[in-house]
């Protein structure tokens, strides 16, 4: 099982990096949205050292959204997906082992830039640690979320704006931990409480979510 | 080939005799919410006494705390009827979501409106980020999301089944959403104000909210009861019209 | 082997068929025709698990296939209408890949590619084949695979006739290895007499 499990992980890990074009677009999203906010909002040293955990957040959150789009669509469109439904596994392990492997590619990246983000808008090493952190505990239950929101409008035409407005209510509770964990630092507060938080939240979505993307599929390809 | 015959019937039975049962609720929940509400509103504004804090903007509770509460129930209610759509395929319930979503949004939106209405006389501006009304407003992205879900998606069917797994994946989410909310809430602004019922209310204005609460809920019942109706006849001709074109090429 | 029970298929509020019931067993193959519209490839997902039945059972030696799904999954092949094949990827890496998480050596893959006549294209990536080609590159997995249940969704589509040829010789081969077949086809079938037809068409009326 474990084997055949890695197997299937490696096989998606190369499937998604044959795409290397959807993980350029992704990450230069993510570079362009984090750039525009002293653009847009201020280059005050101070409000931006204020609005970075939330402005990289988000830029985090949409990029996570960005790349869902292409997380079921071209498998449901060329019928490589009806066959990973069809493996002799569970489908919610077939699942939740490429949405590791779809985390890996899409998320981890975006975390591995967001020290430089946090210099470029004055972080110090604490924060810049805690952000980096709080990336690490929150992308993959929003990839795992997403794959939800991802897997209820496969198949649709232009359903970006849809799956945006699906996901935003599940998404404010994530946002709002791992903003409020780097405020908190700044603060100088305890930051345990949020970790904890995010983690249970992981751990929850880790069990529950692959169940609730392979239901929302079964009933999309139906 | 009995089979074949049952299935359908079956199936449209508890529409069938819903319809009839629905023709006679009707005007009766409508007659009942104009009562109501003219009653609710009288009390309201005539014989309940001007709040000594908030003078006479606090009025707008009395259509704005019913709203609240409908947008609230009738989200939950619709998550019911998802349920028991998905699980037990019953088609009346599918019904019954569908058309509790609009009027849902639509209470979400009055009391997020009214709200801001009652904000600008008491806090002076017309939004704030507070607990309850952000968390109202991620209650119509909710209501929004079904809606779109099921209009998005050209299988009715589908569409039915997916729209009815993402409310049940929301009504999940609503508690987690509120409390998180009103986590971030008290991190950012400390003690602030929020829409407070007030501690004196009194008995004339409890009995105007009850009123206007029975109001806002027999004027639900009607409009939903309606709207079903509506989807009903809808989904008949189309199947109608489906077996008149399979009938048609066969022969 | 494979037994189908009063299944029925539902489709935009219409009944496609129903009461269907059939029994397969091994070495027999069922050939499933009806005009447009008549629930053919429903009626072949259904049976693969895509998509739910709105009445009855398919069981698999006996077993509900939705209760084993697992079991029944490794006994079954399904090619769809689409070819599953990556455009991005070549030959060989659509093949290793159409076999899942079956261990197979890249001899056998090559050898498969040879019969089916891409040979020469093993490295070439699937956007650039034609479709008859992409075709005979989803029927290479017939060759590779253990299944002892086909469930073919119209597979003569964009062959040449000499690949037809080669396809009848590979499900007249697996039919005598006591291999069971399902399939959908508009033409009608040149094979060995174990294939029975099933009209929905009729079954309906």
């Amino acid at each position: 099982m474990h084997r055949m499990l890695w197997k299937l992980f490696n096989r998606d890990m190369a499937l998604f990096m044959q795409r290397k074009q959807d993980i350029v677009t992704v990450l230069g999203f993510f570079l362009v949205a984090v750039a525009l906010f002293p653009l847009g909002i201020s280059s005050d040293p101070e409000l931006l050292r204020e609005i970075a955990p939330g402005a990289i957040w988000i830029a985090a959150l949409f990029s996570t959204v960005l790349a869902l789009d292409r997380l079921f669509s071209e498998d449901m469109d060329d019928g490589t997906l009806e066959q990973q439904l069809l493996m002799p596994l569970p489908i919610s392990l077939v699942l939740l082992v490429r949405l590791i492997a779809h985390w890996v590619v899409t998320s981890l990246p975006i975390i591995v830039l967001t020290p430089v983000m946090g210099v470029q808008f004055g972080l110090n090493l604490d924060e810049i640690v805690i952000l980096t952190f709080s990336l690490l505990l929150g992308t993959p239950v929003l990839v795992l979320l997403g794959a939800i929101g991802a897997a209820l409008t496969v198949g649709l035409k232009s359903s970006g704006g849809l799956v945006t407005l699906l996901l935003l209510p599940l998404y404010v509770p994530v946002l709002i931990l791992g903003t409020s964990s780097v405020s908190s630092v700044m603060a100088g507060m305890e930051v345990t409480a949020h970790f904890s938080l995010m983690g249970a939240a992981l751990i929850v979505s880790l069990v529950l979510s692959p169940f609730a993307v392979a239901t929302a599929l079964k009933i999309t390809i139906d | 080939m009995s089979m074949t015959r049952r299935i359908p019937w079956m199936k449209y039975a508890s529409a069938s005799s819903f319809y009839p049962l629905a023709n006679r609720l009707v005007p009766i929940f409508m007659g009942l919410a104009i009562v109501l509400a003219v009653i609710g509103l009288y009390v309201g504004f005539f014989v309940a006494p001007i709040d000594y804090q908030q003078g006479n903007s606090y009025r707008i509770m009395f259509l704005h705390v019913p709203a609240a509460w409908m947008s609230m129930f009738i989200y939950l209610l619709l998550a019911v009827y998802a349920i028991i759509s998905l699980v037990w395929r019953v088609k009346m319930a599918d019904i019954m979501a569908y058309s509790l979503a609009p009027t849902g949004a639509m209470f979400t939106f009055l009391a997020l409106l009214t709200g801001a209405l009652w904000g600008r006389p008491t806090w002076g501006t017309y939004w704030i980020w507070d607990a309850r009304l952000t968390s109202e407003l991620l209650l119509l992205f909710l209501y929004l999301g079904y809606m779109g879900l099921y209009s998005a998606i050209p299988d009715r069917q589908r569409a039915s089944r997916a729209a009815s797994f993402l409310a049940i994946v929301g009504v999940v989410n609503v508690p987690i959403i509120y409390f998180s909310v009103v986590w971030w809430n008290t991190l950012h602004q400390g003690s602030s104000f929020s829409v407070s019922d007030g501690a004196s209310m009194t008995s004339d204005m409890l009995s105007a909210l009850l009123l206007m609460t029975f109001a806002c809920w027999a004027y639900a019942i009607a409009v939903v009861l309606r709207r079903a109706q509506a989807v009903i006849l809808e989904r008949k001709k189309v199947a109608l019209w489906a077996s008149q074109i399979s009938r048609k090429k066969e022969s | 082997m494979l037994s189908i029970e009063g299944l029925a298929a539902e489709r935009e509020e219409r009944l496609l068929f129903s009461g269907l019931s059939v029994t397969l067993s091994a070495g027999e193959g069922l050939h499933i025709v009806g005009k447009n519209g008549t629930g053919k490839t429903t009626f072949l997902r259904i049976l693969c698990g895509l998509t739910s039945p709105a009445a009855g059972s398919i069981k698999w030696q006996g077993q509900d296939t939705r209760l084993f799904r697992e079991e029944f999954c490794s006994d079954l092949l399904y090619l769809g209408h689409k070819n599953a094949n990556k455009v991005e990827l070549d030959c060989r890496e659509n093949l290793k890949l159409s076999l899942g998480v079956k261990e197979v050596s890249s001899a056998e893959i090559d050898d498969a590619l040879h019969e089916v006549g891409l040979g020469l294209l093993l490295h070439l990536p699937a956007r650039f084949l034609s479709q008859g080609q992409q075709r005979r590159l989803s029927l290479a997995r017939l060759l590779l695979t253990k299944a002892r249940l086909w469930v073919l969704d119209e597979p003569y589509t964009a062959l040449d006739y000499k690949a037809i040829e080669w396809l009848d010789s590979q499900l007249e081969c697996h039919l005598k290895n006591k291999g069971l077949l399902v399939l959908t086809s508009h033409q009608t079938l040149t094979m060995s007499n174990t294939i029975r037809e099933l009209n929905l068409g009729e079954l309906n009326a």
